[in-house]
Parts: structure tokens; sequence; C-alpha cells
């Protein structure tokens, strides 16, 4: 009996031990790995090490593109989520016409067609000269502009995941509709929603490499400038790369840390 | 009841709703006299829920007329928001606002529709604490607390406001059964210090206690009305005794 005991002990022991190593985030050491041997790359040669410095001037322009665009899209997208579930029908319809045609057209194309042709248009509206509005500002009325629309989904998705029960307990107790959305919907929502705007702001920041079409001097813009006269192409398309997803890796953890503090509170 | 020499609290006039070709009332009318406790039983689907619903225009009466201490419920925004700051509601499922704690749970609609102080809104909600029994989970979120403490809190949520009507729709059987009797004791209490009372529930022991009136409903209407032991023990109707005999056991 002993023995068979023991032995069970021993085998429970393997399972346990297997399945932490299952669970062991191997895929952040692999990615750790690559980008460990870049960063030895970059300190011990000195090639590297010029390029990298070359892309680090960029990475300013991108954060704060990045930044800058998300907190307006923000604003935007909580405007057209609300107008999204809203009984106005101007408000409604307006908000989802916008939506459905930016979420129609490539984000490329986009912000093409908001850099110089719609900013231009209203440019002149305004009765300002076509170049009195730089071209970061260009790019962040298009990402603005764009990820409105995608923030607004994310809104809507959340305020629609409140049960009907909580708008009718705050209704009953005599609160506006404006009042309990402001009160009583809106903050559960946007708790709920937190996960997917940090998503959104990742994408965002991958996606202001797309405004080096329009010459705004992000990292991928000074990156495609440097190989234009240098032709280092692997280097420079490989530390570029790291960059983004350093980036990208150091942002997704900083939000987890940021999403486990909120839970935590409520 | 003697000739009331008021107007009765809710004067429900021939209320009718349909969802669609369905008729969930079909010519209702009542009366519910101020101080009274009301219960509404019945089958599931008789339209118990919905007419308690109409009193506060959660739903939208199709035809008819509903009049709260005389002002009529109809479609006017502004009536509707005076009429719901007279009449407290307590649901099934609490519907508690889990984002905040139960002490600003009570005091949310008192600040923002009764526009008091915080020091004032703070002061009744500690005093409703008192009364539902609760005050050391004041700090708590509702997620923390037990299904009887959660309707408590939300009872004491509704009295906030100092309503001359309390509609109850179900308050208990989402709770086990253990926590049932909690929650039915504050509503005694209420009942005894004269509060005007709509209930939608089966709990026979509070009908018997507490309700001055029983309504039976069926496929939407008003089958039988009368004093509670008259309507327990002697239904006139075949569809009353159906259903009590279901019930009762």
């Amino acid at each position: 009996m002993a023995v068979d005991q023991e032995q069970i002990i021993t085998s429970k022991r393997d399972v346990v031990g297997r399945t932490n190593l299952k669970q062991f985030p191997w895929w952040f050491l692999i990615i750790l790995a690559i980008a460990g041997y870049m960063t030895i790359r970059i300190i011990i040669d000195p090639l590297y090490q010029g390029i990298f410095n070359t892309i680090l001037q960029g990475i300013g322009t991108t954060l704060y593109v990045t930044v800058i665009s998300f907190v307006f899209a923000l604003l935007l997208g909580l405007i057209l989520g609300l107008g999204r579930v809203s009984t106005n029908p101007i408000w409604r319809n307006l908000s989802i016409s916008y939506i459905e045609f930016i979420r129609g057209v490539p984000m490329l194309v986009l912000i093409f067609t908001i850099s110089f042709a719609v900013v231009p248009m209203f440019a002149r509206t305004f009765g300002l000269s076509n170049n009195s509005v730089s071209l970061t500002t260009r790019a962040i009325i298009a990402l603005v502009l764009i990820y409105g629309a995608y923030i607004a989904e994310i809104f809507r998705a959340g305020i629609e995941s409140i049960g009907r029960g909580q708008s009718e307990a705050a209704r009953s107790l005599g609160m506006s509709r404006v009042q309990s959305m402001r009160y009583v919907i809106l903050p559960q929502a946007i708790r709920n929603v937190m996960p997917a705007l940090g998503n959104d702001l990742i994408a965002l920041l991958k996606d202001t490499s797309l405004v080096s079409v329009l010459g705004v001097r992000e990292m991928t813009q000074v990156a495609r400038l440097s190989v234009s006269t240098s032709f280092r192409y692997e280097e420079t398309y490989f530390i570029l790369t790291l960059f983004y997803l350093t980036m990208t890796l150091v942002l997704s953890l900083l939000l987890q840390w940021l999403q486990r503090r909120v839970g935590a509170k409520g | 009841m003697n000739t009331p020499a008021t107007e009765p609290m809710i004067k429900i006039e021939d209320v009718s709703k349909y969802y669609g070709s369905f008729r969930a009332l079909d010519r209702v009318s009542l009366n519910v006299n101020s101080g009274e406790v009301l219960m509404i039983v019945g089958p599931s689907g008789s339209g118990k829920s919905t007419l308690l619903r109409c009193i506060n225009h959660l739903e939208i009466p199709d035809e008819g007329r509903i009049v709260v201490d005389g002002i009529t419920v109809n479609n006017n925004e502004a009536h509707i928001n005076a009429v719901r700051a007279e009449v407290g509601m307590v649901f099934q499922r609490f519907e508690l606002f889990p984002h905040l704690t139960v002490l600003e749970n009570i005091c949310l609609a008192q600040q923002k529709v009764r526009k008091r102080s915080r020091q004032e809104s703070d002061q009744i909600a500690w005093q409703l604490l008192e009364k539902v029994g609760i005050p050391e989970q004041a700090n708590k979120h509702p997620p923390q607390l037990s299904g009887g403490q959660q309707q408590r809190v939300a009872i004491a949520r509704s009295l906030a406001m100092q309503p001359k009507v309390m509609l109850f729709d179900e308050p208990t059987s989402a709770l086990d059964p253990e926590m049932i009797k909690e929650v039915l004791d504050v509503m005694l209490d209420l009942a005894r210090e004269g509060m005007t009372m709509v209930v939608v529930s089966h709990e026979m022991g509070f009908a018997r206690n507490a309700a001055h009136k029983v309504v039976f409903m069926d496929q939407g209407r008003v089958i039988e009305q009368g004093a509670p032991d008259t309507v327990f023990s002697n239904p006139q109707h075949e569809r009353t005794k159906l259903f009590l005999s279901r019930i009762l056991r």
C-alpha cells in the first residue's frame, strides 16, 4: 500500500512538472533570444550601431504621432460609438455611415485620400493655403479619422455588453438617458473594453509606419531614407523590425500591468 | 374597501399592451390606494411583470391610461422622469451598479436627480443601511455581497429617493431559500410603515401577512381580485384554483 501511494505521489509530481513546462511562456524566451541577439550585434558592430542611431532619430515622431492620434481617436470613437447606439436617428445614421465608409476602404488609400484630398479641401474652405497644414498634422488627422471609426465599434460593443437591466435600474431611479449613460453604463463599458482599446493602441503604433508614405520622418521613413544612400537593406530593416517588436512588446506588458491594477481595484 | 375620500395613488384604466400580435395586457383596470399593499400573482407569461413595468413606464402601454399620484404617465420625457422619481422599483436580479460601492449605489440618484449634497445623501444612505440591517457592507462592491444583501441594498437605493410607491418585480425569486426571509422582513417593515406597494411575487406568507389585496392574472387579464384570505382559500375561478393548487400544493 505504502509503495502504491508513493508511486501515485511521484506520478502526480511528474504530471505537475510536465504541465508547468508546457505552460511556461516559451514564446517569450524565443522572442527575447532573437531580440537579445540583435541587441548584441548592435552593441558590438559599429555598422549596426550607426543604423540603430539613425533610426532612433525617428522614434520621437513615431511615439508623438501614436499618442496624439490615439487620444483624439478615443474622443472621436466615443462620439461615434455613442451615436451608434443613440435613439436620435440623425446622429445614429451619420455615425453608421461614417464607420462603414472608413471600414470599407484600405488604410493606405485613406491616408492618401485624407492627406491629399480631404485636408486640402477643408483648408481651402477655411481660406488657408495648401502648405499651411504640415505633413505630420495630416498624418495625425488621417490616423484619428481612421482609428476613430474602429474605436467607435469597440465602444459600441462595450455599451451593448452592459445588460438592459442596468439602464432600467438607473432610469427607474429617475435618471435621464444621459445621466444613466454617463454614470452607470459608460463606466462599466469602458472597463470592459480596456483590453480591446489596448490592442488598438498597439495596432495604431504599428500603423504609424504607413504614414512614411507622406514623408513624415518617423522610424520607417528614416530607415527608408537611410537605406536609399547606404544600400544596407538587411541591417537597416532588421533593426527597424527590432524597434517595432520591442516597442509593441513593452507596450503590451505595460497594458497588461495596467489592466491588472484596474481589475484589482474593481 | 370603503369609498376612499382621496384619489387612488395608482389608477390603471383599460390598459392594453401588445408584442406584435401577442396581447400581453388585455384591458386591465386596477386601483391602488395610498398605503395599500397590492400583490399580483399568476402563471408566468400572464402579464404581471409587464403591468408592473407599465406603472413606471419601462414598458409603454399601447392603450389605456395610468395615473400615478395625479401625474398621467404618457410619452413626455419630463413626465416620465417625474413619475419615476416618485416610484421606486426593485428588480428580480437586483441590478445594483457593480462599479460603485454599496454607499455610492444608494447616493448616486440622490445626488444626480434629487440634487442633494454629498453629506446629506451619505447621511440618508447610512440611515437606510441601518434600516435594512447591513451598515457594515457600506464600502464593499455589490459582487462581494450575498444575493439577499444585494437585494436589501437595492431596496435601500430605491427608498433613498423617498418614493411614494414601491414596485417589486419578483424580488425573491433569484435568491437562495435561506436568504428569502431577510428580504421579506424588510418588505414587511415597509408595509407596516404604510408604504404603498405593488408586489409581483409568489410568496404566499408575505401575501397573508402584509397584502391588503391580491390580484390574480392570467393571459393578460385580471381574473380575480380580493382580500388574500378570500382569494387563496375560496377562489371563484377555475384558473385561479388550478394555479393555486400548483403553487400551494
